[in-house]
């Protein structure tokens, strides 16, 4: 694969390529010498136009464990705020050596502008373009339920159950139609205001109870993260009546299953969407999913970069 | 004395024939035995009249101006355009649809009748002065702020009691700006996958719905841009059925396209109203079969290239038609709907000319200005994003479509011949 703006440009068999790269990358983390040489002369740009210190730290390690060169560059602080165009500043960074550019950006469909546009020839890596995708998340996430039911292949028959502001997540969009291809159910459940049209149409079941989504015995949860701008107003009318329908408080952790899993693509709001005693639940696997989340990017890197596996 | 003869056309009703123009004027149609252009296998329809182009000019040069945007037109077979108001400054005085009304005189590749805008400074507050430019020596007769709506009811009222005077009329833009405040696609499954927001259906059938019963209280006169969705038609065909005095256009692109090309997030085809999805676009072809449309209007709507050349959030809503309206129209009404190049010049020249009371324009016959497009009918071309006009926002670039204009004649001289914009003097 040249890029990875969407789950979309994956074929199941090529998602479980990159899933199984991913798992080998994955074993240098526990080396001494955390290293390999595989991207040795290559350049990443982390090229971010929207804050997001995990995300561009976990691709700057997947880039340097490889190997690469990284430059970050941040649009705050840039001649973007100038009043740069796209095509300019991408067309800038591949004259200065860019061989892949890691974009994150507040506009949906910005890594898709870069990479079809013949505007660069470097590979495209989408960090997460406003409420469109973020598959690597995806991707980390499937790693990590793979790792936990014990599967080296797809997902298949796993119900997983997405939970929170679905109409403004791009996790959530990358989640669904990656699990759909890896053969599990999707349910997604939250307020009515935040779930978008048509959503059962890319393969999920809609739930307007948190309690009936558990009764059907979950084996993964995916809370995701309540942005605090929008706990006011427009989509539900305050904090405290979001957390009591849709928080994974003790009440509903008490209706887990003793084998499920909880996910969180961090950073968490304790206390709004999940409370402590969830976090630091032994089923939660917040912090599997951020060493997940280098093994990943590496597989992309790698796949984007080494110009062979598709 | 100036002669042209056009030898061996084809008519719209299938008969042969030759046509002798004398001072820009038909004078025969028949046989002649005159020496003149071969038009073997042309069909010579009137010359088209779109009622809905933008031409950019005062104000967008770099996007269009009257002269390069009439030259798309010639090119397309067209002999007429209705200019939109939204230029700056925008078309709402005398003196702005005066200027736009010269340079259409000065370019010679079509008519160029301007529209005035309904409100003042297209701003929805209060009326233009539309009377004044009912008056002016570019006689406008129709009303448009299009590119926004007239979302206030009772100043649409006013708008079409004004018109009525003098038998004038509003064409409106129907999107109601509550239910579409940043939108940026159809909505649905698609605008939510893409990450975009969503542009509900009913944002246009609402405005409509509203306009046609205005139309009908205050007896006035009432055309709609742009059809888009399934309901819109359902909207109109009731209307007309209840006797309203309603006309009705589709643009090429929603009859050709549908949201799917959205995928791509490709700005060329991000458009006001957007691209629907195919079972709106086949409401639409069936509207146009049953006549629910009367009109086909390309909503030509170029853009610099800076301005389409970006994430898809931040560039301009149009695309460019002029040059390919008869070649959707012609595959979805004669290779797919199997109805005639009669019915063919209805959409495209006669019916338009009477909306916009055009009184040259929208009939080839004895006596009557020779504005007259020839199309062959049997060429099939890719199309190419080479074009006269400024601007290449042409959503059909790739498309194999049928048909090519060969000639076409603006008051008897050839602005186009052979394929080949002429030039002028």
């Amino acid at each position: 694969m040249k890029h990875l703006t969407s789950i979309r440009e994956l074929s199941k068999a090529s998602a479980i390529a990159l899933l199984d790269n991913a798992q080998q990358l994955s074993q240098v983390n526990d080396r001494d010498v955390k290293k390999l040489p595989a991207l040795r002369g290559k350049t990443v740009v982390n090229l971010f136009f929207e804050n997001s210190t995990r995300t561009r730290i976990s691709f700057e390690i997947a880039a340097k464990r490889l190997s690469a060169d990284v430059i970050n560059f941040s649009a705050e602080s840039s001649s973007v705020s100038k009043g740069e165009t796209l095509k300019d500043t991408a067309q800038t960074l591949e004259a200065l050596g860019a061989d892949a550019i890691v974009i994150r950006h507040p506009l949906s469909g910005a890594p898709k502008n870069l990479a079809a546009n013949n505007w660069i020839s470097a590979s495209v890596i989408n960090a997460g373009d406003g409420s469109h995708e973020h598959p690597t998340q995806a991707l980390l996430d499937a790693l990590t339920m793979r790792q936990v039911i014990g599967s080296t292949t797809d997902l298949s028959g796993l119900k997983v159950l997405i939970v929170g502001d679905i109409l403004h997540s791009r996790v959530a969009r990358s989640n669904l139609l990656l699990l759909n291809l890896l053969g599990a159910e999707v349910e997604i459940a939250g307020p009515n205001s935040l779930i978008p049209e048509g959503i059962e149409e890319l393969g999920a079941t809609i739930s307007n109870s948190f309690e009936n989504s558990l009764a059907k015995k979950p084996n993964a949860v995916m809370m995701l993260r309540v942005q605090k701008e929008r706990m006011q107003g427009e989509y539900f009318t305050s904090h405290q009546e979001y957390s009591r329908h849709w928080a994974l408080d003790s009440e509903r952790l008490s209706m887990l299953g003793a084998d499920s899993m909880i996910l969180h693509p961090g950073p968490m709001n304790r206390g709004f969407e999940i409370s402590s005693e969830a976090a630091d639940d032994p089923r939660s696997k917040v912090l599997q999913q951020v060493s997940n989340g280098v093994a990943v990017r590496m597989a992309v890197l790698y796949g984007c970069l080494s110009g062979g596996q598709s | 004395m100036s002669q042209v003869v056009l030898r061996n056309v084809l008519l719209a009703n299938g008969t042969g024939a030759d046509i002798e123009i004398e001072n820009g004027i038909v004078s025969a149609i028949g046989s002649s035995s005159a020496q003149g252009i071969d038009c073997s296998g042309l069909i010579a329809l009137p010359g088209f009249v779109d009622v809905h182009t933008h031409l950019r000019e005062p104000g967008f040069e770099a996007s269009e101006t009257v002269l390069s945007g009439t030259k798309s037109a010639a090119a397309g077979g067209y002999t007429a355009v209705l200019a939109m108001a939204n230029t700056y400054p925008v078309a709402d005085t005398s003196d702005v649809v005066e200027q736009i009304f010269d340079l259409g005189h000065d370019s010679g590749f079509s008519q160029v009748q301007p529209i005035g805008s309904v409100t003042k400074g297209l701003a929805g507050s209060e009326l233009s002065d539309i009377f004044g430019m009912n008056q002016s020596r570019a006689k406008v007769t129709m009303f448009s702020d299009d590119g926004v709506c007239v979302s206030d009811a009772d100043l649409m009222r006013d708008a079409l009691l004004e018109v009525k005077k003098f038998g004038g009329v509003i064409a409106q833009h129907a999107q109601d700006p509550n239910l579409t405040n940043g939108s940026q696609m159809n909505s649905g499954a698609l605008s939510t996958e893409l990450g975009l927001k969503g542009w509900p259906a009913i944002a246009e059938e609402s405005i409509i719905e509203r306009d046609a019963l205005l139309a009908e209280e205050t007896g006035s006169r009432l055309h709609i841009c742009h059809l888009t969705t399934a309901g819109a038609v359902e909207v109109v065909r009731w209307a007309k059925k209840r006797g309203i005095n309603i006309t009705a256009e589709a643009t090429p692109h929603h009859l050709m396209l549908t949201e799917e090309e959205v995928r791509s997030y490709d700005p060329v085809y991000k458009v006001n109203p957007p691209l629907r999805t195919k079972e709106d676009s086949l409401a639409l072809r069936a509207a146009v079969l049953d006549g629910t449309i009367d009109v086909i209007g390309t909503d030509h709507a170029p853009h610099s290239k800076e301005k389409k050349e970006c994430e898809w959030q931040n560039a301009a809503f149009g695309m460019v038609g002029l040059e390919h309206a008869a070649s959707v129209l012609q595959e979805v009404l004669i290779e797919e709907g199997g109805q005639s190049w009669e019915r063919f010049s209805q959409l495209m020249s006669s019916t338009p000319a009477r909306i916009a009371g055009l009184e040259n324009q929208g009939v080839l016959a004895v006596g009557q200005p020779a504005n007259i497009a020839l199309v062959d009918p049997n060429s099939k071309r890719e199309i190419s994003s080479e074009t006269h006009s400024k601007s290449t926002n042409n959503p059909f670039s790739g498309l194999v479509l049928p048909g090519s204009i060969v000639h076409t004649l603006y008051r008897g001289v050839f602005t186009l011949k052979d394929g080949q914009l002429q030039v002028l003097k």
